[in-house]
């Protein structure tokens, strides 16, 4: 296995795109993160796509080679794979294009993820996203994610003393970094009351502790770390890109307040890097609900279980402290385009390495994680990310 | 504009009697109904009787309209009438309303559909009649008896109501300086036929739709005719709740001292095709000769109409005693519980009727 680095990265602005199409967000990202790396499309040996639902949400299937062909590929007769994994749709796609530079077996490639998911009315929406729950044991009987979800937070609240304002902060902390964020859909800072008050969607979740349905793309291209400074002076190193999975229905789960699978992945991704949590000050946690950011930071090892509340409510998680949490304001705040989260993510954590992440740049982070889940756990995908020396 | 000057020789308006809060919709359906409201900016909203529809509520603000400014139905060229809601889809609404006024058989008549700005294309139609001497008088009603699915976000704002304007060249209530019209192929809001309640594509209604249609057509008729806002007194925006025309007037740069008697949707619901038209009204109650104002229509689909009027001396003449005041629609009406509004709206399934 050789050293696989980062060498661009592109993304679309996120949030209700209704005048652009999915192919023509998916180029964007995708052509950007190739101008970034000064690669020209014969350079490329493999095109990866993280998307969850393509087909219900603009009944168009076969999207990978749909982009590639749209980017003006098609002639190069290269392979372009569609990768789904749910919500961790996009980090699962990066996975597979790590394995394959990391093995030798493609050069250079592009890693994108897209969604467009408000085409479609509201609740046809959230019958889509459900669908990444357990069909046949969860949402045939009317559960939602957010209803799953906010199982988790009141067993978390009754087990580890969390409050409905300890979940709140989560979405106060990601508005107030998506406002330094232009690619951001909600850029308006947030109180608490507000979150509080906030129409309930299923309690303790109010609507401003849900992420919302977005269309965006985002994208990254790889390439051996050897010779990687030949394409960008800042090269980041993928020290880890590790995936872990688990049931798919909750009631099947020991503790549904923590998801084992973020936990292996995390072991694994730390093992791989050869480091400790403590030496990671900056992470893109999957808070696609209040309460899944607060679990996040506790199966991350950030804290232990039932202590990230205090540690937020100290101020901790905002760009500089000791841990920023969601630079990019998340899910919450950046917006959620299921299948383009995951590389969303990654392309935050590159930028603040890269020194590049303007009104929001975390200093001296030299290393950063990212942490992408797909329905309510079933899968956790993990990656360590640090500049290269 | 025309070479003849046309505009308003008068109005009228009328809303349903009965009323039903959003609290008591959102308490049938499990919902936060007084959030509900405050959100739509809609504190109550008109039902129509069992026995009222779009040609009845037409019929009562043309009565109105034509006793105001004491017109011989004779003298109508033309009638038409916009609206979602024609109690037919093949036979027209206008030619009932042209019957129980009194004005057949010499005149034209039509029904109108643009979601909720049929009337005002009515009212630009009467204008080319009018300005041509093809006719006299031509009347332009909004009016509508509009429904949401029930449980839907729409059943909390959609109710019933309608006005008439008598459009003509002399004794001018309201000059009509210039209109303009913003037209595209925008699917925000629709109903195919068949269906009983509309469909409409959420939060897509509001940026690309509404704000973007009537922000455009605003702007370009006060370019047209050399304005800004600081010259009108008044302004009506469509009003699908009270919110959207509140931020559209912000945007457009008007105080909310000029939307204050243009907007009628929070205490009676978004009347549709009614809901600048009686927004109009209100205003053409209250306004003193020299007045300038702003109407900016919408409908889904989508386009926006805009009127600069001024109002005349003629207005002093004018009894506008003769008939009731929008006023009066919006403080009063009667209570209902939901029960009854389901009945009213024909929402209970009676026995012998087809399944």
């Amino acid at each position: 296995m050789r050293d696989v680095a980062i060498l661009g990265v592109g993304q679309t602005r996120f949030g209700e795109l209704w005048d652009r199409s999915f192919r023509e967000i998916g180029i964007e990202a995708g052509l950007g993160a190739l101008q970034e790396a000064h690669l020209t499309s014969r350079d490329l040996s493999a095109l990866y796509l993280g998307n969850m639902a393509s087909g219900a949400f603009i009944d168009q299937e076969h999207i990978a080679p749909l982009i590639l062909d749209y980017a003006g590929l098609a002639g190069h007769h290269i392979p372009a794979i569609r990768v789904e994994a749910g919500s961790a749709s996009g980090a699962m796609a990066l996975h597979q294009a790590y394995l394959a530079v990391a093995s030798g077996l493609h050069d250079f490639v592009v890693v994108g993820g897209a969604e467009k998911m408000t085409d479609v009315p509201d609740t046809l929406a959230q019958a889509i996203t459900s669908a990444t729950a357990d069909q046949e044991w969860e949402t045939v009987f009317g559960a939602t994610l957010p209803a799953l979800w906010a199982l988790m937070a009141r067993r978390h609240m009754q087990d580890h003393g969390t409050r409905r304002e300890d979940l709140a902060r989560l979405s106060v902390l990601a508005h107030a970094h998506a406002s330094k964020n232009p690619l951001a859909q909600f850029r308006n800072p947030i109180s608490v009351e507000a979150v509080l008050e906030s129409t309930p969607v299923a309690e303790p979740l109010g609507v401003l502790d849900c992420a919302p349905a977005s269309d965006g793309a985002a994208a990254v291209v790889l390439g051996p770390l050897e010779g990687a400074r030949r394409y960008t002076d800042v090269p980041i190193r993928i020290a880890a890109s590790e995936v872990a999975c688990d049931t798919m229905a909750l009631q099947h789960r020991k503790d549904i307040t923590t998801l084992e699978a973020t936990v292996v992945a995390r072991q694994k991704a730390l093992k791989r890097s050869r480091r400790e949590i403590s030496e990671i000050p900056l992470v893109e946690v999957h808070d696609a609900y209040s309460i899944s950011g607060l679990m996040a930071l506790e199966d991350l090892g950030f804290y232990p279980k039932g202590r990230a509340a205090a540690a937020l409510r100290d101020g901790e998680g905002a760009i500089g402290s000791r841990l920023t949490v969601n630079s990019s304001g998340g899910l919450k705040a950046q917006g959620q385009p299921f299948g383009a989260v995951g590389i969303a993510q990654v392309v935050e954590v590159v930028r603040q390495l890269r020194g590049q992440a303007a009104e929001r740049q975390v200093s001296k982070a030299t290393v950063g994680m990212t942490h992408n889940v797909g329905g309510t756990g079933a899968t956790a995908v993990v990656h360590v990310l640090e500049r290269a020396n | 504009m025309s070479a003849e000057t046309v505009g308003i020789v008068s109005y009228g308006a009328y809303v349903p009697r009965y009323r039903i809060t959003p609290e008591e919709i959102g308490r049938v359906w499990g919902s936060d109904g007084a959030a509900m409201g405050r959100g739509l900016g809609v504190h109550r909203k008109s039902v129509p009787a069992p026995d009222e529809d779009t040609i009845t509520i037409s019929t009562e603000a043309l009565r109105i309209a034509l006793r105001r400014a004491r017109i011989d139905p004779q003298d109508l060229g033309a009638i038409y009438v916009g609206s979602e809601s024609h109690p037919y889809a093949v036979k027209p609404t206008a030619t009932v309303v042209a019957e129980a006024v009194g004005a057949t058989p010499y005149l034209t008549a039509a029904d109108f559909e643009f979601a909720c700005k049929a009337g005002t294309a009515a009212i630009q139609t009467c204008m080319g009649l009018v300005a041509s001497r093809m006719i006299r008088y031509g009347v332009a009603i909004g009016a509508d008896t509009s429904q949401g699915a029930p449980g839907d976000a729409l059943e909390y704002s959609a109710s019933a109501g309608g006005a008439a304007l008598v459009i003509g060249r002399e004794r001018l209530i309201a000059e009509i300086n210039a209109t303009q019209s913003f037209t595209t192929d925008t699917p925000d809001f629709w109903r195919r036929e068949g269906q009983r309640y509309p469909s409409h594509s959420g939060r897509f209604t509001g940026e690309p739709a509404f704000f973007r249609h009537v922000g455009e057509c605003g702007r370009r008729l006060m370019e047209k005719v050399g304005t800004t806002p600081k010259d009108y007194q008044h302004v009506v925006f469509h009003q699908p709740n009270g919110k959207f025309p509140q931020r559209i007037g912000r945007a457009l740069g008007f105080r909310e001292d000029q939307m204050r008697w243009g907007l009628v949707t929070p205490y009676i619901g978004n009347t549709y095709s009614g809901a600048a038209l009686i927004g109009l009204a209100n205003v053409l109650d209250h306004a003193k000769p020299g007045d300038r104002i702003l109407v900016v229509g919408y409908g889904s689909g989508a386009g926006s109409d805009a009127f600069d009027l001024t109002v005349t001396e003629e207005i002093g003449r004018f009894d506008r005693t003769l008939g009731t005041p929008v006023q009066e629609f919006l403080d009063n009406g009667a209570p209902i519980s939901y029960a009854i509004y389901a009945k009213f709206r024909g929402k209970i399934r009676l026995g012998g009727e087809a399944a």
